[in-house]
């Protein structure tokens, strides 16, 4: 396998960065022979403003440690789109928060586009935070390459608060079988 | 050093030669300067307040007063200007047993330390700080400092300074010290019993003395034998224990208070926070807190 | 965990973490147990780190009111017998120059991590940088020999801070572990090995009894055995120029004597220092030296510059100072060209051209910070010269 890269992307708030610790250590300690670096953006800014993390994975050593062109772009936040969207490689899989995220021609260039909305999904469970969660479920159903359920599915029990555990575990598998229209 | 001078010394050895290191002395303080008799108060307020000599680290900056660690046989540091303060709390807070003392002047504590000052003060660190005041850099040719007075003239103040000095006791009381204390260092027997007290402090002890600077102050400012300061001092200074610390302010020609201003027990030190923390951590961390 | 269970300062097994939380892990896998510190971005994890571990394990952790007083706070633990270390990033480490002199002269162990971004001045806090090479060679006034390492991996942040603090202590001087803001923030997996695996050096102590003891007596390998405070020495320790009595001797003679050796003690160990890591060097034609995060790109350049049949290799350099002189110069007798991509504007470039005099053609490609180069950045230029 290849080199690898997937950028997740939002606003401040909405667990951006935990859905790259996940995936990136899901795929480093429990998927065989696979590394994975994570890397996030960082600013002074902390709440609110794009927020993205990015997980380069590969079978051999990863030698540039950030994402230059993107086989996977995860975007729940229409400031984030705009702004990452042409690092999206043409022929590339475009996972988009559908209620946040108005798609334009740019899109045009993704072999495929799925569409979720993640953050009604997360509510109805009680709180838009599980919404991060629900959409890695969804990412996870609909790729091949990035991480298995399993691998992902111990990572959150191991780095998740023990008392949200079980309702990311919800979102998690709701993420998992929407369907989308697609 | 020449035979006779050699056959004179052993001809009158001191009690405390032994807390002397071998071959340092002569010292370089000059004729009339106080240092190396406050040296002799320190040695004796150390063996005074019954401490381990080998547990006792003394850490000077830079300068004339700054010498006195190299002088002394004990576990002694002679650091960087002003650092003296930040290098006591790392060699304090490593081994609560040990004695730390702090023995520098005004300028390296007050001017390029003061920022260290404060803050160890603020953290009740665990150490004594001595310092010799003697109201301007000596050791680099008398420029003005930190405690000059207004109208005091000094290589770099030439038509006087006209700016507010520092009052030591008042600076340290209201950063936190536990124990604050001026002398002169003509009182040898009050001073000595006061460093006692200040060494026998848990937290951060403070002590001012006054000293005579003949060469570099005193030549300025018609003091020009370390007689005169001390007499100057015998006639100003006005015995006041327990006096306001806003009220001990030193002026040109004014008398000014000595005595002990500060004295509080029982206040927790930045040793006690640090060992308090770490049965804290230990507990957060077996109850499955991060590790 | 019962109230006896000590937590453990190696934690063994294999993590997903930083390169920032790697070093500190590193550096309480080496014995370190006092952190002097002031927060500075991009470098404030490896003091939170060590502000919930270092309590755990009987240390401390002191947060200071500037860099000036941590590195100073660094020396006295260290001279009361504690492995000491702080982090910081190039306007810290520019306060701190003061007393890493001190350090020096005095031969007081301890770590002094440099988390690089983009300067000078306050720069680019958050962004990249590897422009403080020089800052850890000549920072402070005087003639000294500095030891720094630099890591590319968070698996090396880990390994070779160990090394970094057994230099420190074997050497008896503050060594400088070169990171960036890169490597400090991103996460890879990490294998922390058993604790009986890791090789842990602590500094000699004499063998004679006080009255014998001089404290700047160097054995064989031109460093003094290190008796510390309360150890019943009385010690004597002065940055002033000393003799080997710890004695203030204001001489050129005496300077001639310390300064020397302090200098010569680690040109003498030179080559139990410096390591390297060779790549494709073999039969290269070109060589690509570089270190720390941009070596992960550089050598991703080699790799594919080998794909389209062009003899590149790389020589990585993990220890910085002292410098790899002579395997420069030995590449310089094999290489059309050396490269040499940094984060900077020519610091090692510079020191590489001095080593290979005149032997070879030498070449920087330079970033002035905030960003790491791509691989193909690096290839178009290795591209541009065989053209």
């Amino acid at each position: 396998m290849s080199r690898i890269e997937v950028r997740f992307a939002g606003f401040g708030g909405q667990g951006i960065g935990l859905m790259g610790r996940l995936v990136g250590e899901a795929v480093a300690l429990h998927e065989k022979n696979k590394n994975s670096v994570m890397t996030q953006s960082y600013g002074p800014e902390s709440r609110g403003g794009a927020s993205s993390s990015d997980v380069v994975i590969s079978e051999g050593e990863i030698d540039y440690p950030k994402a230059t062109e993107l086989d996977y772009f995860v975007v729940l936040s229409e400031e984030a789109y705009q702004k990452y969207i042409p690092k999206l490689k043409k022929g590339g899989i475009l996972f988009v928060e559908e209620d946040l995220v108005r798609l334009d021609d740019q899109s045009k260039k993704a072999k495929e586009i799925y569409k979720i909305p993640a953050t009604k999904i997360a509510e109805s469970l009680g709180s838009k935070i599980f919404s991060n969660i629900a959409m890695l479920g969804f990412v996870c159903a609909n790729s091949k390459d990035i991480v298995s359920e399993e691998a992902l599915v111990k990572v959150m029990k191991k780095k998740i608060k023990a008392r949200y555990v079980e309702k990311n575990l919800i979102a998690f598998q709701m993420g998992k079988e929407y369907k989308h229209e697609g | 050093m020449n035979k006779d001078e050699t056959e004179l010394i052993e001809a009158h050895e001191h009690p405390l030669d032994v807390y002397l290191r071998d071959g340092r002395i002569p010292h370089i303080f000059c004729p009339g300067c106080s240092l190396g008799s406050i040296a002799t108060i320190i040695v004796d307020a150390i063996l005074e307040a019954n401490l381990d000599p080998k547990n006792v680290s003394v850490v000077s900056g830079i300068g004339c007063t700054g010498r006195i660690a190299g002088y002394l046989n004990f576990d002694s540091f002679h650091t960087t200007h002003g650092r003296a303060i930040p290098f006591a709390i790392g060699l304090s807070v490593t081994d609560p047993e040990r004695k730390v003392i702090v023995v520098s002047g005004d300028g390296d504590l007050f001017a390029i330390g003061g920022n260290h000052f404060i803050h160890a003060a603020r953290r009740n660190a665990d150490i004594t700080v001595i310092c010799v005041n003697n109201f301007n850099y000596g050791m680099t040719g008398g420029q003005v400092g930190p405690t000059s007075y207004i109208g005091q003239f000094q290589s770099t103040a030439p038509y006087g300074s006209l700016e507010e000095p520092f009052s030591l006791p008042y600076l340290a009381a209201s950063c936190g010290a536990v124990y604050v204390a001026r002398w002169t260092a003509l009182d040898v027997r009050r001073t000595k019993e006061s460093l006692v007290e200040a060494l026998q402090k848990k937290g951060f002890s403070f002590v001012e003395i006054l000293g005579s600077c003949p060469t570099t102050f005193g030549r300025r400012n018609q003091l020009a034998e370390g007689k005169k300061i001390l007499e100057y001092f015998k006639e100003k200074a006005i015995l006041k224990h327990g006096a306001d610390t806003r009220e001990v302010d030193i002026s040109k020609d004014s008398e000014f208070a000595v005595g002990k201003f500060v004295d509080i027990e029982d206040k927790d030190t930045l040793t006690d926070h640090l060992l308090q923390l770490q049965k804290i951590a230990k507990a957060s961390a077996r109850k499955g807190g991060k590790i | 965990m019962n109230e006896k269970t000590e937590i453990p300062n190696v934690r063994t097994g294999m993590h997903y973490t930083t390169g920032n939380h790697a070093a500190a892990e590193g550096a309480l896998a080496a014995g370190c147990i006092f952190f002097g510190g002031y927060p500075i971005t991009p470098s404030s994890e490896i003091a939170e780190h060590m502000s919930i571990r270092l309590p755990q394990i009987d240390g401390h952790f002191v947060q200071f009111e500037d860099e000036i007083a941590s590195i100073a706070g660094l020396l006295g633990a260290s001279w009361g017998g504690s492995k000491s270390m702080t982090a910081t990033s190039g306007p810290g480490y520019s306060l701190m120059v003061e007393n890493i002199g001190l350090g020096m002269m005095t031969e007081t162990p301890c770590v002094i991590v440099n988390v690089q971004r983009g300067g000078p001045s306050t720069g680019l806090p958050t962004l990249v940088g590897q422009q403080d090479i020089m800052q850890t060679k000549w920072g402070s006034h005087g003639d000294y020999e500095p030891i720094a390492l630099c890591p590319s991996s968070v698996q090396e942040c880990f390994d070779l801070i160990i090394t970094a603090f057994n230099f420190s202590e074997q050497y008896r001087l503050p060594v400088t572990f070169l990171m960036d803001e890169t490597l400090g923030h991103m996460s890879e997996r990490l294998i922390i090995p058993a604790k009986e695996k890791i090789k842990i050096v602590n500094r000699k102590k004499p063998t004679v009894p006080p009255e014998e003891y001089l404290p700047y007596k160097p054995d064989k390998d031109l460093v003094p055995p290190m008796a510390t405070a309360g150890e019943g020495y009385n010690v004597m320790m002065t940055g002033l120029t000393h003799d080997e009595r710890g004695y203030p001797v204001i001489t050129a003679e005496a300077q001639e004597l310390n300064v020397k050796r302090i200098n010569d003690k680690i040109r003498l160990n030179k080559n139990k220092i410096i390591k390297l890591e060779e790549y494709m060097l073999e039969d290269a034609e070109i060589a690509l030296i570089s270190f720390g995060s941009t070596a992960r790109a550089t050598k991703g350049a080699v790799s594919r510059a080998r794909e389209k049949g062009i003899k590149a290799g790389l020589l990585r350099l993990i220890t910085i100072w002292p410098f790899p002189d002579e395997r420069i110069e030995t590449l310089a007798d094999q290489v059309k060209v050396i490269m040499v991509p940094e984060i900077n504007y020519g610091q090692i470039t510079r020191e590489v051209d001095r080593a290979v005099h005149g032997k070879t053609e030498v070449k920087g490609i330079f970033k002035l910070g905030g960003a790491l180069h791509t691989p193909e950045e690096i290839l178009n230029e290795i591209e541009r010269r065989v053209k």
